[in-house]
């Protein structure tokens, strides 16, 4: 069976220190007292996965253990600093909503301009606009400047907006609904259609339920490192451990579930 | 290339219109500040100029006029440009996109600007007496160079400015250190032949010089010329494109 999207043993580099809002007098004072520091680690260290048609795949972790850089390194606006991504198919990431906005825009303007970086044509706004309107429920607001708009306004904007791909890789960053009460239901409803019409989806969440809820396979990662790649079922359970303070439960998912990097069956099949 | 450009055109003409609409915050006078800034500054000039170095030349705000279109397009540009990264960094790090679609957009609006300053240009040539000939066609030569130097000016700026956020005041004495030196109220026949020849080390003298020679002198100017002004527009391209592509995957780090 050919995979939709195969991650073969990628590790990325993350940069970090002092070089952040310098500017060239200081960068070159520090230059030249040798007191210019910048840090290289590896968010994400030799991960590999494959996913098939229909797989809906749950990444859990802690804070900082490289589920964000894993999945911009899948949507292309990283690049591994070795191994591969193979994608077969067109790949729309949803992630942080709300930033990307310009709130000098209009509303209108910028659930435009937002189409456009999502890859819409014009053609398509142009239709699917009214739609994303009454779904935001932003009739009145349209001409408004954005910054006029509360955040949890902006976000059912930019919720509505995504929520019209069609992609065939679908990448969702903590993004399964938003708004209040009534809208919360509306967008997860809507979200959940979106993920039974991909072929494959990626999922980041905190909630340990939710995944077990959905996914039909887990990564677990751990700075960095894939600690369990496989079965949900079990993972979450160790994980939701892990969670607890059971120091034991991450050696026993990586014995368990040993990811697919340093599994030798999986090894065998590459 | 051609599906590329297919690809975002949508969203190369959101972002301009999006550029559009911030640099003129949707007001009329807001468009037309933008032709009127460069007229100020001409009268001033005119004003201040006229009797030191224009005594005994014949079109001397035509002469001016010509430094400070081509100058003030530069300037215009290169200010732009230079935040092209860093104010689209909320874009670029989510979304996988050519960056210098957000440059070329930013420069749309500049060249615009520059295009309704050469009309006004070409007007008051006619005001002054200049005789419009076949010549004037060759004009267009230097502003392709132009507007090739200025993108790839653009695209070193705005990855230095990733880096460097003091570019900005760096940036502002260079220009104004360029504009000294660039020849655009003052003429360069007083200094010695080596002067002369140096300044034509500096790409914006040399694109104005065109203009003069071909509105003013109504001579086209000699090949070497040409392929030196087509040899600064490649270099700052080339240099350009070496740095964004090098740095593609780098800028994230910095924003």
């Amino acid at each position: 069976m050919q995979s939709v999207l195969k991650v073969d043993n990628v590790s990325i580099r993350y940069k970090f220190g002092d070089f952040r809002d310098i500017g060239l007098k200081e960068w070159t004072m520090r230059k030249l007292t040798h007191t210019y520091r910048v840090e290289n680690f590896m968010a994400v260290k030799n991960v590999s996965f494959e996913l098939f048609e229909g797989d809906l795949l749950g990444i859990i972790g802690s804070n900082g253990a490289g589920k964000s850089t894993l999945l911009k390194a899948v949507t292309g606006v990283m690049v591994p600093t070795s191994g591969s991504i193979k994608t077969d198919g067109r790949i729309s990431a949803l992630l942080e909503l709300a930033s990307g906005f310009d709130g000098d825009l209009t509303v209108k303007e910028n659930a435009y301009l937002r189409g456009a970086m999502l890859g819409y044509t014009r053609k398509f706004m142009n239709e699917a606009y009214d739609q994303i309107i009454e779904f935001a429920e932003l009739k009145d607001f349209e001409d408004r400047p954005f910054k006029q708009l509360s955040s949890g306004m902006q976000s059912r904007l930019a919720f509505s907006i995504a929520s019209l791909v069609q992609p065939e890789i679908l990448i969702l960053d903590e993004v399964l609904s938003v708004g209040d009460g009534a809208f919360q239901e509306k967008s997860s409803k809507k979200m959940m259609e979106i993920i039974k019409s991909g072929a494959v989806t990626i999922l980041v969440s905190h909630s340990v339920k939710q995944i077990e809820a959905l996914c039909n396979k887990v990564l677990w990662l751990n700075h960095g490192e894939a600690v369990a790649f496989g079965e949900t079922q079990g993972i979450c359970e160790l994980y939701t451990a892990f969670l607890a303070g059971d120091g034991n439960a991450l050696k026993e998912a990586s014995e368990r579930y040993s990811a697919p990097g340093v599994n030798p069956d999986t090894e065998a099949a590459v | 290339m051609l599906e590329k450009i297919k690809r975002y055109q949508f969203l190369f003409s959101e972002l301009v219109k999006r550029d559009f609409t911030k640099k003129y915050k949707r007001t009329m006078l807001g468009m037309a500040w933008s032709i009127l800034s460069p007229l100020m500054t001409l009268l001033i000039m005119w004003i201040v100029f006229s009797n030191f170095f224009g005594g005994n030349m014949k079109h001397y705000v035509v002469y001016l006029f010509a430094g400070q279109l081509v100058f003030g397009y530069f300037t215009d540009s290169t200010n732009l440009s230079m935040n092209a990264l860093v104010n689209n960094a909320g874009i670029f790090t989510k979304v996988n996109v050519p960056k210098y679609l957000f440059l070329l957009s930013q420069n749309v609006s500049s060249l615009i600007n520059f295009g309704l300053t050469l009309l006004l240009f070409f007007g008051f040539a006619a005001l002054d007496g200049v005789t419009f000939t076949w010549k004037f066609l060759c004009l267009l030569y230097p502003i392709a160079c132009l507007v090739t130097f200025n993108i790839g000016m653009g695209m070193i700026l705005s990855a230095l400015y990733v880096f460097f956020r003091d570019m900005q005041y760096l940036w502002g004495v260079i220009t104004q250190l360029l504009m000294w030196m660039s020849a655009i109220f003052y003429t360069i026949e007083g200094f010695s032949y080596k002067v002369q020849m140096m300044f034509l080390a500096n790409p914006i003298y040399l694109y104005i010089r065109y203009f003069r020679k071909i509105v003013l002198d109504g001579v086209i100017p000699s090949p070497g010329f040409h392929l030196l002004a087509a040899a600064y527009a490649l270099a700052a391209l080339a240099i350009g494109t070496f740095v964004y592509r090098k740095y593609n995957h780098e800028f994230l780090y910095y924003v």
